[in-house]
């Protein structure tokens, strides 16, 4: 069933950790992803690209069963979303914007990432602490862990979320966005951080508005244009490409070719 | 003191006091993290239909306003998850439709807008034995999973999105919050009333962020505050002859209002604004050092006034408009 694509390495054999298929969603009767086939493999880092509106963080959401699928199914690792119950291995990263942190301390909002290992009404435990401060430690926040949110800097609260997900331990992190709004100097620790965590085997899936700082990280880039995947391939060859997709932002996409892109592309 | 415990009236005033000051911010922690502050006084106008049942009925009205309040509750909160509600319209249409349904019903009883007043504005002095154990019931009933669950509630309410990837059951934690607000809201109708139980779940709770930072010690703060001033309006009732419901609010605010400057002290300690550092000012080898002019009759730190603005290594302090930056035994000027 594993569609052949270009990415080096030798790991097709391996199961993914993430598979769509067809995948479509429609928000409010409009399509918003159109027949999306997406695969991450273990320890593998792939960014999601795309300008605003071509259904990146609609994907993401998608994978994670946030949005309901109109068409196509999702499996992460090879079970099917519906079915789906070891969320420990999941962390999620969502757009900063998204949530309504203030009032809580840094050092709260991480320990929520330990509730997926954690059974009601039964206090932390031992390991559930030592992941809180390991993930504090991680992204460089120790020192602000009794700090309330609302005090933080958008980079700051950007590594909160992140400190949050690595809380979980997950073997797969979604981001949505991470560097967006967040100055040079948070960009390379976030980039620090997930150079560790894919050092360690984890996969990493991340929305990427421009590939920046993160780019030496990334194994394989999927361009999404207008719901549709329109290149899927191992960064170095996407690179020219980009470039001219970047350029040609606001006029027509210009039309693909094969040849061109060496047999990496899905679509 | 002594004699006003020696009624036994009074000692089920107290108790009943007691245990809606400590409940209702509980629940309303949750309501105020959602931003749904305005819910359990919309959950208020439903009960009084519930009361206006009970009393069309001839049955007890708290446990019939506790029913009918989760009914409304259920339906509000699966009408915000299936995104029909996201007008407030409905909301209103279903919050007064509520009170009218229990005033009519009251009227038809042929006990009129009296017998609903108490119920309205709380009656604390004829809370019977049977009223007060079912209070403490639905007490244990709203706090253990208040308590108990603190941390998945907290999740959903901060960021229900990510709750969800947690694989946290979201929808039913949303429910049980406005479960646990309408059978708060139902069993406040004797001590604050319908109409201003709201108040007690949503004032201490902005009085505690004031106060403490954090949300559990938020929670806490919350439920002490909530507890203190049920008391005391409690008691002050008693001796100023006043509405207790009233007395309780208005003792609330004034907690609110007095945590307000504590606040502000308590954020001007804490607050040191990051600074960006400007790289082309790192780049420039001989940046210029400027001496402060101005001798200082104290040193700069947490305590002295001054907004602290970290700047990269180090921590600027805003001196008269200039920043200033401790260098050995004087302070440059960044």
């Amino acid at each position: 069933m594993f569609l052949t694509d270009g990415a080096p390495g030798g790991t097709a054999t391996t199961r993914p950790v993430l598979q769509a298929q067809d995948l479509s969603v429609e928000l409010g009767g409009l399509p918003v992803l159109r027949g999306v086939d997406l695969m991450v493999r273990p320890g593998e880092v792939v960014a999601l690209l795309g300008g605003n509106g071509s259904g990146k963080s609609t994907l993401v959401r998608a994978l994670l069963g946030l949005v309901p699928p109109s068409r196509g199914s999702v499996e992460l690792f090879g079970t099917p979303l519906r079915r789906f119950r070891s969320w420990g291995d999941v962390g999620y990263v969502p757009q900063r914007s998204t949530a309504s942190l203030a009032g809580a301390k840094v050092r709260e909002v991480v320990a929520s990432g330990r509730l997926a290992h954690r059974r009601p009404f039964v206090p932390p435990r031992a390991a559930d602490r030592a992941a809180v401060a390991h993930a504090l430690a991680a992204v460089d926040l120790t020192d602000r862990a009794g700090d309330d949110l609302a005090v933080l800097s958008g980079g700051q609260q950007q590594r909160v979320l992140i400190a949050r997900a690595l809380a979980t331990a997950p073997r797969l992190l979604v981001l949505d966005e991470p560097t967006a709004g967040v100055d040079l100097a948070h960009q390379e620790v976030l980039t620090a951080v997930l150079a560790d965590l894919v050092a360690a085997g984890t996969a990493v899936l991340v929305v990427l508005h421009d590939v920046g700082g993160l780019g030496a990280l990334v194994d394989r880039g999927v361009v999404l244009r207008e719901g549709r995947v329109a290149l899927d391939g191992p960064l170095a060859t996407l690179g020219a490409r980009l470039h001219a997709a970047h350029g040609g932002e606001h006029h027509e996409p210009e039309p693909l070719d094969p040849h061109w892109l060496d047999g990496t592309v899905n679509r | 003191m002594t004699e006003l415990l020696s009624f036994p009236f009074m000692q089920r005033a107290l108790l009943a006091a007691l245990l809606t000051g400590l409940i209702a911010p509980a629940i309303g922690v949750y309501v105020v993290q959602r931003r749904l502050s305005l819910l359990g006084d919309g959950l208020g106008h439903v009960a009084i239909a519930g009361v206006g049942l009970a009393l069309l009925t001839g049955s007890a009205p708290i446990p019939i306003a506790v029913v009918v309040c989760i009914v409304g509750a259920v339906v509000v909160e699966l009408l915000r998850q299936l995104g029909k509600a996201t007008g407030d319209v409905g909301l209103a249409i279903l919050f007064y439709g509520g009170l009218a349904a229990g005033v009519l019903m009251s009227g038809i009883a042929g006990a009129g807008a009296g017998a609903l007043s108490q119920y309205l504005f709380g009656s604390l002095t004829t809370v019977t034995a049977a009223d007060l154990r079912l209070v403490a019931v639905l007490a244990v009933v709203v706090l253990v999973p208040a308590l108990g669950l603190a941390p998945q509630l907290f999740a959903v309410c901060t960021d229900e999105q990510h709750a969800r990837t947690l694989g946290l059951p979201v929808r039913f934690y949303n429910v049980l919050i406005v479960v646990l607000a309408a059978i708060t809201v139902s069993m406040a109708m004797r001590t604050v009333g319908l109409l201003l139980v709201s108040a007690l779940m949503v004032i201490p709770v902005a009085a505690a962020q004031n106060l403490v930072r954090g949300f559990y010690a938020t929670l806490v703060c919350a439920m002490a505050v909530g507890a203190l001033v049920a008391v005391g309006g409690a008691v002050g009732s008693y001796y100023a002859d006043a509405a207790p419901g009233a007395l309780i609010v208005v003792l609330a605010i004034a907690v609110f209002a007095l945590s307000w400057p504590v606040s502000a002290l308590v954020r001007r300690r804490r607050v040191v604004v990051e600074l960006p550092v400007d790289p082309a000012a790192a780049l420039d080898g001989a940046v210029t050092h400027v001496v402060a002019e101005n001798t200082h009759p104290h040193r700069h730190d947490h305590g002295c006034g001054h907004q602290a603005l970290r700047h990269g290594d180090h921590t600027d302090y805003v001196h008269e408009g200039h920043r200033h930056a401790a260098h050995a035994d004087h302070y440059d000027e960044h």
